[in-house]
């Protein structure tokens, strides 16, 4: 027996917009699966995932806390997929920009400015731009494949990250751990819910999926990407050039990247770590294929997998389940949003294929 | 054309193949409605249709990859179901499709073994290849590499893949429109040898002087039924035309340039490299074209016309910034929104994908070309309004059959979305329009439209360039026309004047061993 998949006419567009939530009920049904394969109750497992977090006013500060790196890096990405450029190396140019305004910081180190915090997001932009300006560059300039080249230039961006909180930028009174001073108040995020680390990048996050709305669905830049992206040639017909749109949204979707490292070690973390992001940059390409290359479906999609890191930490804690969990739940998530999306487009049939010379 | 319609059958003769009442519905539109025909061995039977009539239903329903609602087919006089095209070959009925399914890499043996079942000597198979090349007159090599062969020689390969079957129904989907006159009446001595043989052939078709040339009969549809039966040989072209039709043909006029007009184009010593390793290199091509002028580009697909479309577009750049020039102005190294700032408006061949984003709505395609020209765009934003107000005068004026300006590109029909791309590039009232294949797969109406609409653009002064595959249409439409072959151009020519036989000649290019061939049969 052979199985087969075959074109349905016309994908539906009710079912475009349903899958993702299919893919979280299969997901959640899984994850029961899982719970019980493990000895453990699924229900109170489930719960302990999905629901506990969220049950203090504490823990749904932490899910804005959790969800504003990967909304942000998400909607950079989806820029990018939209015009078929797969940036997979935001994780390196959350890095780069994390350096760069995290070393802005330190050089500054005790300067009490109010300039410098701004200062900070503007470097740390620019550093995440740096980092994705190497494959923009190679990709237009020899066509070598982005997928690979921004993936490379990730585990050199962390390795270059390690070697400095190593080395030059330890922390002089530190008992030589590896790792940065803590960033004095000038060069912190400052928080908009006292007693919580919620901070001001949530909020910049949240108007820049406003201004990502407006410029994907009202501008012409984003109906270049989407062009670039749907057709091609249409585009070249139009006058579109596709070199120009390789280098918009790789230098956009770095430059969110690297803004959400300097949040990042600017806000919760508040210095440089050898680690200081548990995956956000590839979680993120999880968020944007979940959200629809949407901002608006963007930011529902990170709120939902914010969840799942803290939903892995309960479970750890509670149920003493491995870390790893967090990983399952996520790839659960993609793997049934794929295959969903594939059963929107083909329908699966058995048995021999029959059909001659196509027409 | 001494042959045709001298095929004598006995009045009581089975014929070879019977519809009765084949009905078959697709959502929204009936395709075919009580279609019975019969077809007698050895007839050649046209089945003749403007696009969208319902031709390729029932051809499809008789070789089996579609399923008839309703209706009866009979082989031999017994009812014979056929669910899927392997119990069609083994009754012995074999397709040429209008698209070839052919691999470019390999030879013409290996394609040919291909669609084979079972163990096979590919040496054999190529000797019988050869005789059969050599009975019916279809000079192939078998170890040719088909990317190397011409249109021509790739369709004698699919007929050659046929008549191994040994077929006794034979259809043909539009087997002419991509060849040379002479290649055609190549093609028609082997049809013609075929019926003599007791073959029957079902040929579809919407061109009626080959209609009468060839067929023995001829079984008209409009709008998926049969409107009537004739006697191609008896019946005049514009009679056909008008059951095809059903309605009174309007033959455009167009007044021609004065010399004294102002040149708008001018393409002087253009060379471009294809992109494609399969593509055409464009070599040293000049011409230019004046303001109320027709300029028509004819030849053979596949002989640089892509290549030449993309150069004037812009989509390719030249080397040399003077080897394009518009309205006066270097613009060899300029892209095509340059171009269009200038005044130039642009209608590729390709509708979905290339004018047109399939999946956008029509108000997002008519953005694609109009946002710098028609002031759709205020500091960087889509300005809605006039959008819509753009769209809507486009639909309205070119006569756009859509539900609404949100539909997808993608569910127009063929001629409507081409009447959307040209009305969208004519209210840009363009001071050099240029239009590939304008109207490729469009029914009659619908071309008329859109010829008519190219001709009054003519007449108020732009300067029109059509490259085309289809010689009637170049012999409409152009006051004057080149002929495009291997990536060069010929002298310019007068359609009042050349014969078709030197057109033909240049079509095939020196090289073509096929300009060797008899008499040119089908006038324009």
């Amino acid at each position: 027996m052979l199985l087969r998949l075959e074109p349905r006419g016309e994908a539906s567009r009710a079912w475009v917009y349903a899958t993702p939530f299919l893919a979280v009920a299969a997901t959640v049904f899984g994850g029961a699966v899982i719970f019980a394969l493990l000895g453990q109750d699924p229900l109170e497992g489930l719960y302990q995932f999905f629901i506990a977090p969220v049950t203090s006013l504490y823990g749904i500060s932490e899910l804005f806390v959790k969800a504003t790196p990967i909304v942000l890096i998400a909607v950079g990405l989806a820029f990018g997929f939209r015009a078929n450029v797969w940036n997979i190396g935001a994780e390196g140019q959350l890095t780069m920009g994390a350096i760069a305004g995290g070393g802005l910081a330190l050089a500054f180190y005790e300067v009490e400015s109010s300039f410098l915090l701004p200062a900070m997001i503007v470097t740390g932009v620019l550093g995440g731009m740096a980092w994705a300006s190497i494959p923009a560059w190679l990709k237009t300039r020899f066509n070598a494949n982005e997928i690979l080249t921004s993936l490379m230039l990730t585990y050199v961006a962390t390795l270059f990250l390690s070697t400095l909180v190593h080395g030059p930028w330890r922390d002089p009174e530190g008992y030589n751990f590896p790792e940065s001073r803590l960033f004095h108040d000038a060069a912190t995020m400052p928080l908009i819910w006292d007693g919580t680390r919620l901070h001001l990048g949530s909020m910049i996050t949240l108007l820049l999926v406003v201004a990502g709305w407006v410029l994907l669905t009202r501008t012409l830049a984003g109906f270049q990407i989407k062009v670039v992206g749907l057709a091609p040639q249409a585009a070249a017909f139009a006058g579109f050039s596709r070199t120009k749109m390789i280098w918009t949204t790789l230098l956009l979707s770095g430059g969110l990247a690297g803004m959400a490292g300097l949040f990042e070690v600017a806000g919760p973390i508040g210095q440089l770590l050898p680690t200081i992001s548990p995956g956000y940059g590839f979680t993120a390409i999880i968020v944007a294929f979940l959200g629809r290359l949407h901002p608006v479906g963007i930011l529902m999609a990170g709120l939902l997998v914010a969840l799942s890191y803290l939903g892995g930490e309960i479970v750890q804690i509670e149920l003493g389940m491995p870390q790893a969990v967090t990983g399952v739940f996520q790839g659960m998530l993609l793997f049934f949003l794929l295959a969903s999306d594939v059963l929107i487009r083909y329908r699966p049939r058995f048995g021999r294929h029959s059909l001659g010379t196509g027409s | 054309m001494a042959e045709a319609g001298r095929l004598s059958t006995g009045a009581t003769a089975i014929p070879l193949l019977e519809l009765r009442g084949i009905t078959k519905a697709f959502p929204g539109v009936i395709a075919n409605q009580d279609i019975s025909l019969k077809v007698m061995p050895g007839e050649i039977h046209a089945l003749l249709g403007e696009n969208g009539a319902g031709k390729s239903t029932l051809v499809k329903i008789i070789y089996g990859v579609l399923g008839a609602d309703a209706g009866e087919i009979r082989w031999n006089g017994q009812p014979t179901a056929i669910a899927n095209p392997n119990p069609a070959r083994a009754l012995g009925i074999g397709m040429i499709f209008q698209h070839f399914s052919l691999f470019e890499a390999l030879s013409v043996t290996e394609n040919i073994a291909l669609a084979m079942k079972g163990p096979l000597d590919l040496g054999a198979l190529a000797k019988r290849i050869s005789e059969l090349s050599q009975v019916y007159g279809l000079p192939i090599d078998p170890h040719r590499v088909v990317h190397t062969l011409s249109v021509g020689e790739r369709q004698r390969i699919e007929i050659v893949r046929c008549l191994l079957n040994e077929p006794k129904l034979l259809i043909m989907d539009e087997p002419t429109s991509v060849l040379t006159p002479q290649e055609v009446e190549r093609l028609f001595d082997t049809l013609r040898r075929l019926s003599r043989e007791g073959r029957a052939i079902l040929y579809i078709s919407h061109k009626l002087e080959e209609i009468r040339a060839l067929c023995h009969k001829a079984t008209i549809l409009r709008h998926g039924r049969v409107v009537a039966e004739c006697d191609p040989t008896t019946q005049s072209a514009r009679d056909m035309a008008q059951m095809m039709i059903g309605e009174e043909l309007r033959t455009p006029e167009h007044s021609g340039a004065k010399d004294t007009a102002e040149v708008k184009l001018v393409v002087e010593g253009l060379s471009v490299a294809s992109d494609d390793p399969f593509g055409i290199d464009l070599d040293d091509v000049s011409f230019e074209v004046r303001g109320g002028e027709i300029l028509g580009i004819a030849g053979v697909a596949g002989n640089g016309q892509r290549e030449l479309m993309n150069a004037v577009t812009g989509e390719t750049l030249a080397d040399a910034p003077e080897a394009i020039r518009m309205m006066d102005q270097a613009v060899g190294r300029k892209g095509p929104r340059f171009r269009r700032r200038l005044g130039v408006a642009l209608v590729p061949e390709e509708r979905l994908g290339h004018g047109a984003v399939p999946d956008m709505s029509l108000l997002d395609n008519a953005y694609l070309s109009g946002y710098d020209r028609m002031n759709l765009t205020r500091a960087g934003f889509v300005a809605g309004a006039e959008r819509a107000r753009y769209t809507k005068r486009i639909v309205s004026e070119f006569d756009v059959r859509t539900p609404s300006v949100d539909a997808a590109a993608r569910s127009l029909s063929g001629g409507n979305l081409q009447k959307f791309i040209v009305g969208r590039e004519i209210l840009q009232t363009p001071d050099l329009i240029v239009v590939s294949q304008p109207t490729w797969g469009v029914d009659a109406g619908a071309a008329a439209a859109i010829h008519q609409a190219l001709i009054d653009l003519a007449n108020g002064g732009a300067a029109v360039l059509v490259i085309s595959q289809d010689l009637d249409e170049i012999f409409q439409l152009a006051d004057r026309f080149l002929v495009i072959n291997e990536g060069r151009v010929s002298r310019s020519l007068d359609p009042k004047e050349v014969s078709l036989e030197e057109v033909g000649m240049l079509m095939g290019g020196l090289h073509g061993a096929d300009s060797s061939a008899g008499e040119v049969g089908n006038a324009p």
